[in-house]
């Protein structure tokens, strides 16, 4: 007892300080998706983590060394399946490269109209996710329905929602039917009075704002060397943008403005996206109203498949259609890579043809594979629940992160 | 693109004599060749050299020969400021899969080194936490290398012929 402070002073060496172990994840509600971190706590202090993936692993690569070009759309849908319609294009326009097809404009200004609308709705998940993680349900209910009526639209495209396989090498199956875009329509009349909603409900809100800045900040130095892309990279301050650095799919011919943060912290990552959000907008209505004439897909038999009606009345036409689903067709020999934007990063892929049926080799550039490895660098020394509102507005996806 | 190519290639012949087995461009990407005992130094060399500035390390992953008797890593690097992109490849012998880490230069080849040694066997000396990473810690193969068929081999219920070349 140290009488003139009347404290109780224990004998130096006699507790021993000891960390916790706290498993987040694989399963947690809060985590959204299979992500497991361990974490080394200090009451409520996080000292060290450790990720682990691997849980959905689905052997991607593997796979695609067995498919003809055209299967493999399929499982690039199941990469980063809030946007599945971008890894599609991405896909289609980088088998494109390497055949050196030329695209009439019109696809790719129906492709930007798609690739934009899933960016959207990429940008809605993740923002309203972020506004869920720090308690404020009412912005995911107010806008979440949006994202449904993209979907509306991918549905009456191709038919399927989440993983959509939409397009094709060279084009479009068909054109889009009236239906299509009366969705269209109803979503840019809609859309930007519910996004307006939501930036009134958080963007100058005084609780998220508290909340979210100065939370999981990177500088632009550290994340260019952990090679961060897509708008977490923006939001450290750095304008990278695979649209404008290197355009495909005619992005040169459409106008808007790169947004970006100055800290990297979560609240700066929301901002981004809220902005390119209307970014996406006004491109999606630059290339309807600039929407060129012209057949729905490029001219290039060899892989685009005929139209059913000369199938079955045409015999080259049946040659033709036979060749390519059975992955007949002659492809060059090559290796290229090809960028494209996805919603969270540079989506990139790498593939070598050795001129047979299936590519010889695969690879997928996945960006939240590759950022999210600076996540325990981002949470040292946060509260617990930092991590949790630090990964959700990263954008990680478990299926792309997993492959 | 042949600029940035010929520029290259005349700096690290300059620098590294011998290093470079190939230059090329392969579509529109300016593509080295490099031995894989020099590996490290051209990397070192593009990424701090003012004039190339290659600070940004797009993609890193491996790949096997079509003879099936060497492995390969390729590297993508990207200057930003001048948007400009190179990629590297450099092969050795499957049997002394053994090459010096990135992780020093550059932080985000951690996990992309430990994703080529888990489903490669590429052994990156100098990584300082080379162990698999998607696959489970059990696994005594590497998954993507070609003697590791997709299929199972024994099935008798097909015929090859009859399914693409």
């Amino acid at each position: 007892m140290n009488k003139e402070t009347n404290t109780i002073v224990p004998p130096p060496d006699s507790i021993e300080k000891e960390y916790s172990t706290l498993n987040l994840g694989p399963t947690h509600p809060a985590t959204h998706g299979i992500f497991q971190n361990v974490l080394k706590m200090d009451g409520e202090i996080i000292r060290d983590a450790v990720p682990t993936l691997g849980y959905i692993h689905r052997a991607f690569e593997k796979l695609a060394e067995r498919r003809p070009y055209a299967q493999i759309t399929p499982i690039t849908d199941r990469l980063n399946y809030c946007s599945s319609p971008i890894n599609n294009i991405g896909w289609h326009t980088a088998v494109e490269k390497l055949i050196k097809a030329e695209i009439p404009k019109r696809v790719d200004y129906l492709r930007v109209i798609i690739m934009e609308l899933s960016r959207i709705a990429d940008h809605i998940i993740c923002n309203t996710i972020i506004g869920q993680d720090t308690g404020a349900t009412t912005g995911f209910l107010y806008l979440f329905q949006w994202r449904e009526h993209i979907y509306d639209i991918f549905e009456s495209i191709c038919g399927a929602r989440l993983t959509t396989n939409i397009c094709r090498i060279g084009g479009f199956d068909k054109e889009w039917d009236k239906k299509t875009w009366e969705h269209i329509d109803n979503f840019l009349n809609g859309f930007p009075k519910a996004l307006t909603e939501f930036a009134s409900l958080l963007e100058r809100n005084r609780i998220f704002m508290d909340r979210t800045i100065n939370c999981g900040p990177i500088s632009a130095e550290m994340a260019l060397s952990y090679s961060f892309t897509g708008p977490n990279l923006r939001a450290a301050g750095v304008d990278y943008d695979v649209r404008v650095a290197k355009p495909y799919s005619s992005y040169q011919d459409f106008d808007f403005i790169i947004p970006v943060g100055t800290q990297g912290d979560t609240y700066d990552r929301f901002m981004v996206r809220q902005q390119e959000m209307w970014e996406s907008l006004s491109i999606i209505k630059q290339a309807i109203k600039n929407l060129p004439e012209g057949p729905p897909h490029a001219d290039i038999p060899d892989f685009f498949l005929p139209p059913k009606e000369e199938v079955y009345n045409n015999m080259e036409a049946l040659i033709y259609h036979f060749k390519i689903v059975m992955g007949e067709t002659d492809i060059p020999k090559g290796e290229i890579y090809h960028c494209v934007e996805g919603g969270n990063g540079e989506l990139g892929f790498y593939l070598i043809s050795d001129g047979g049926r299936t590519p010889f080799r695969l690879h997928f550039r996945r960006p939240c594979f590759i950022y999210y490895q600076a996540y325990p660098e981002m949470i040292k020394g946060a509260m617990l629940s930092d991590a949790i509102i630090t990964m959700s507005s990263m954008n990680v996806i478990a299926g792309e992160l997993d492959a | 693109m042949e600029e940035t190519l010929n520029k290259i290639n005349e700096s690290l012949n300059q620098k590294f004599p011998e290093a470079i087995v190939s230059a090329e461009v392969l579509y529109d990407f300016p593509v080295f060749t490099i031995k894989p005992e020099h590996i490290h130094d051209v990397l070192k060399f593009l990424k701090e050299e003012p004039e190339f500035n290659f600070h940004f390390l797009t993609d890193l992953t491996g790949m096997q020969t079509a003879d099936e008797k060497q492995l390969g890593v390729i590297y993508h690097l990207h200057n930003m400021p001048k948007n400009s992109r190179v990629r590297l490849k450099t092969f050795f012998d499957i049997n002394k899969p053994e090459i010096p880490t990135a992780t020093d230069l550059y932080p985000a080849a951690n996990w992309m080194e430990r994703e080529t040694y888990d489903f490669f066997g590429v052994k990156f000396k100098g990584h300082p936490n080379l162990k698999r990473i998607l696959n489970v810690d059990e696994m005594d193969i590497f998954p993507l290398r070609k003697e590791y068929p997709l299929e199972d081999q024994t099935r008798e219920d097909k015929d090859n012929a009859m399914f693409g070349r």
